[in-house]
C-alpha cells in the first residue's frame, strides 16, 4: 500500500479543498458531547476525540430516512439520504465496524439503501489512542487494513497517510503538492515505537475464544436474570453500538395531500415491542430473554457464520448502559467471573417492584 | 455545492413493492376475509414462481406493510390468495378495501415446505383455526399433483362450525376417496354439524396404519395446539425432522436485514418459517 505523509498544518486545507463537492461528516464537539457532524466550519473538527457518542453507522444509515415516496400511482425509491459525503476521523474500531455491517447488508440479500450510501461515501481514517474503556485489542480491531480510502496516522508534526483506494489516491491527486511522497527514516522509527507503545496501552481486556460455547452452556444461568429485570430497555447499547443493524419500518399518510412516506428507523432488539405480533402477541416479553438475543447475535451467531465476534471493542456500551449491562460484564458473568455492576447490585425488593409494573 | 444523490441504485430495489389488484374478498367466517390478488402486470402475474409455505409482503398505500402466507397453490398460477383475519393496522386497512383497490406485493419470502423431498411419501396435513391458511397452500398443492404423493391426510379442527375457514371447500373434499379429510369442532351449538366434535387431535384415533419413515406431517395452529399435536406424531413414530411446522414472527423485511425475526442465531424470514421439530429441539424460542 502507498504510504506518503503530510505536514500537520496543511491537513484542513486539505479537507476543505476535497470537499468542495461532497459533505464532511467528521467527530465535532456539540452541546458538551463529541458527535459526527456535517462540517461547515473545518477548524472544529476535534482530531483528538477518543470516540464519538454514535458510532459513524449514521452517517451511513441514518437514524431515519425515507425508503419510498407514496402516490397514487405506487411507490417510488427514494435515496435522497445517499449523498456524496467524505467520512473523516474514523478510527480502526469504527472502519471494522462498517466492514461489519458491510458483511450483513451487502452480502446475501443486499439492501440497496445502505449500499448507495456507503459508495457514495469516503472513508478517511485517522489513528487514536485507547483510553480506559476501549478494548479493541481484544477484538483484533486495533488496526486496520482495508475498508479505507485514505488512513491519517498521527506523528506528532505530521500525518503518515496510508492511500487504501484508487478513490484515495485521486483525492491526493486534486493537491499533490500538500505532500511528500516519501515518509523518513525517523518517521518509520517513530510510527514503530507509536504502534508498541499503543498496542500496550490497552488497559480493558476480553477473551472471546470461548463466547460462543458459553452463550450456550450458560444460557440459563441466574444472571440473564439479574440482568433483565435492571435492563431499561431503552435501547442505548443498540443506538451506541457500530455493528447493530435492525431496523423498523414506519408508514407515514401525509393527510394535505395524496402522498405518503415510507420510512425507516433503527430499532433495538432490547425494546420491548421488537417481537410483537398481532393481537399484542411478544415472543420476549422478557427483559432477560431480549439482553440474551443482543448478546447471542453479538457472540455466538455472528461468530460461528463470520469467524468473528460483532463487537469491535469501542467501549462505547460500556459508556453507555445506565445499569451496567455491557459486553465487558457479561463476558465476565459468561466466563464466571465476580462482576461488580449496577445491575449486581441492585436489591431483590427493587427489582420485584419493577417487574410487578 | 453540487451533490444529488442518485435517483436510482446499482441494484435493483428487493424493497420495492409491485402493484396487484384486489380481484375479490369476501368473508370466510367472522373476522376472516378470504382474499384473491393478481398482480397487475400480466408477465409478472404468470411468471410469479413460489412453494407452499412461502409467504409475501403485502403493503397498502401509506399505512404500511406486513407479512402473509400464501393460501393458493403454484400449481394454479396467476392469481394468489390469501386468508386474513383483521387484527392490526394494516389488515384493518386491507379489508376496508374494496374489490379492484390497488396493494403492493414483493416475495415471495422463506423456505416453503420442502414439495421434492417429499415427492412420494404420505402426507399428514394438521391444522388448527386460521393455522389453515398456509397449510391450504400444501394440501391443494398435494391434490392439483396427487400421483406425486402417496396417502394425503388432511386433519382441521375449529372451536364452532361457523368458525371454520373454508368449511365449504373441506366438506367437498371429505366426500373424495383420494384424500383422508377429517374435520372437528370443539363444540357444536348448531346441532346442524355432520362431522366430529372434539379437539383436533381426537382425529389421530381415526388413521390408519402408517409407515412413520414414509411419512412428513405438517402442523399449523394457535401456540397451544402444537406439543399435543407432536406428542401425537411422536408416538406414530414419524422422524422428528419430518414434522414440520410453520411460525409466526414479527417482520420488516422479509430478507434477513432487519432483524425482527431472528431466533437465536437464524431469522425465521429466510431459515423458516418451515422448521422441523428437530430444530425446535435443537433451537431455543422456536414454540
Amino acid at each position: 500500500m502507498k504510504v506518503i505523509k503530510l505536514e500537520k498544518k496543511k491537513l484542513i486545507p486539505f479537507l476543505q479543498f476535497i470537499s468542495q463537492e461532497r459533505e464532511l461528516w467528521a467527530p465535532v464537539k456539540k452541546n458538551d458531547r463529541i458527535i459526527y457532524d456535517l462540517i461547515e466550519d473545518f477548524t472544529c473538527i476535534d482530531m483528538n476525540t477518543t470516540r464519538t457518542l454514535l458510532p459513524p453507522k449514521k452517517v451511513i444509515i441514518p437514524q431515519q430516512f425515507n425508503m419510498f415516496r407514496v402516490t397514487g400511482l405506487g411507490y417510488e425509491s427514494d435515496y435522497s439520504h445517499a449523498v456524496k459525503k467524505i467520512l473523516f476521523g474514523i478510527h480502526p474500531c469504527d472502519i471494522h465496524g462498517l466492514l461489519i455491517l458491510d458483511k450483513l447488508f451487502m452480502q446475501d440479500h443486499p439492501d440497496p439503501y445502505y449500499i448507495e450510501a456507503r459508495r457514495n461515501t469516503l472513508i478517511l481514517g485517522l489513528s487514536c489512542w485507547p483510553d480506559e474503556h476501549c478494548f479493541a485489542r481484544s477484538t483484533n480491531t486495533h488496526i486496520i487494513r482495508e475498508g479505507f480510502d485514505l488512513f491519517f496516522t498521527d506523528l506528532e508534526h505530521s500525518y503518515l497517510v496510508w492511500v487504501g483506494s484508487s478513490a484515495g489516491d485521486d483525492l491526493i491527486k486534486l493537491k499533490p503538492e500538500f505532500f511528500e511522497q516519501k515518509p523518513t527514516d525517523q518517521d518509520i522509527q517513530d510510527f514503530t515505537y507509536m504502534q508498541i507503545e499503543r498496542d500496550t496501552s490497552y488497559k480493558t481486556k476480553i477473551n472471546f475464544i470461548s463466547m460462543p460455547d458459553l452463550m450456550e452452556l450458560k444460557y440459563n444461568e441466574t444472571f440473564w436474570e439479574k440482568m433483565g429485570r435492571a435492563c431499561l430497555g431503552c435501547g442505548s447499547c443498540s443506538m451506541v453500538c457500530p455493528t447493530c443493524n435492525c431496523y423498523n419500518v414506519i408508514d407515514r399518510h401525509l393527510i394535505s395531500e395524496e402522498t405518503g412516506e415510507r420510512r425507516r428507523y433503527w430499532d433495538s432488539c432490547t425494546l420491548c415491542e421488537y417481537s410483537e405480533v398481532a393481537e399484542g402477541v411478544n415472543f420476549r416479553k422478557n427483559c432477560a430473554d431480549r439482553l440474551r438475543l443482543w448478546y447471542t447475535h453479538k457472540m455466538q451467531a455472528f461468530i460461528s457464520k463470520y469467524g468473528k465476534a460483532s463487537c469491535v471493542g469501542c467501549g462505547r456500551c460500556l459508556l453507555t448502559c445506565p445499569v451496567d449491562i455491557n459486553v465487558l460484564t457479561v463476558s465476565k458473568s459468561l466466563q464466571g467471573k465476580d462482576v461488580y455492576a449496577y445491575w449486581n447490585r441492585l436489591p431483590r425488593e427493587a427489582s420485584d417492584d419493577k417487574s410487578s409494573k | 455545492m453540487i451533490n444529488q444523490a442518485s435517483k436510482t441504485a446499482a441494484i435493483e430495489n428487493p424493497f420495492l413493492p409491485e402493484p396487484a389488484r384486489i380481484v375479490r374478498s369476501y368473508h370466510l367466517i367472522e373476522g376472516v376475509k378470504f382474499f384473491q390478488i393478481r398482480i397487475v402486470d400480466i408477465e409478472k402475474a404468470l411468471s410469479f414462481r413460489y412453494l407452499p409455505g412461502q409467504f409475501v409482503m403485502l403493503s397498502i398505500l401509506g399505512i404500511g406493510e406486513a407479512p402473509f402466507s400464501i393460501s393458493s397453490t403454484p400449481s394454479r398460477p396467476g392469481m394468489l390468495e390469501f386468508c386474513i383475519r383483521d387484527v392490526g393496522r394494516v389488515t384493518n386497512a386491507l379489508f376496508a378495501l374494496k374489490e379492484n383497490s390497488i396493494i403492493g406485493i414483493r416475495g415471495p419470502y422463506g423456505n416453503g415446505f420442502p414439495v421434492e423431498t417429499m415427492q412420494n411419501k404420505n402426507l399428514i396435513i394438521i391444522s388448527g383455526g386460521l393455522g389453515v391458511a398456509p397449510l391450504r397452500s400444501v394440501l391443494l398443492y398435494s391434490l392439483d399433483n396427487r400421483d406425486l404423493f402417496k396417502d394425503v391426510t388432511f386433519l382441521y379442527g375449529a372451536k364452532r362450525p361457523y368458525e371454520m375457514i373454508f368449511r365449504d371447500e373441506f366438506l367437498r373434499l371429505s366426500k373424495r376417496d383420494d384424500v383422508e379429510c377429517l374435520l372437528t369442532v370443539d363444540h357444536d351449538d348448531t346441532g346442524t354439524w355432520t362431522e366430529k366434535t372434539g379437539v383436533v387431535t381426537s382425529l389421530f384415533k381415526y388413521l390408519a396404519e402408517i409407515e412413520p419413515g414414509e411419512t412428513y406431517a405438517m402442523v399449523c395452529g394457535p401456540p397451544v395446539m402444537y406439543k399435543y399435536v407432536i406428542d401425537e406424531l411422536l408416538k406414530f413414530k414419524i422422524p422428528k425432522h419430518q414434522i414440520l411446522m410453520t411460525l409466526e414472527r414479527r417482520m420488516k423485511c422479509g430478507i434477513g436485514k432487519c432483524g425482527h425475526c431472528a431466533i437465536d442465531y437464524i431469522y425465521t424470514c429466510i431459515d423458516g418459517p418451515v422448521f422441523s421439530y428437530w430444530d425446535v429441539i435443537h433451537m431455543r424460542e422456536l414454540i
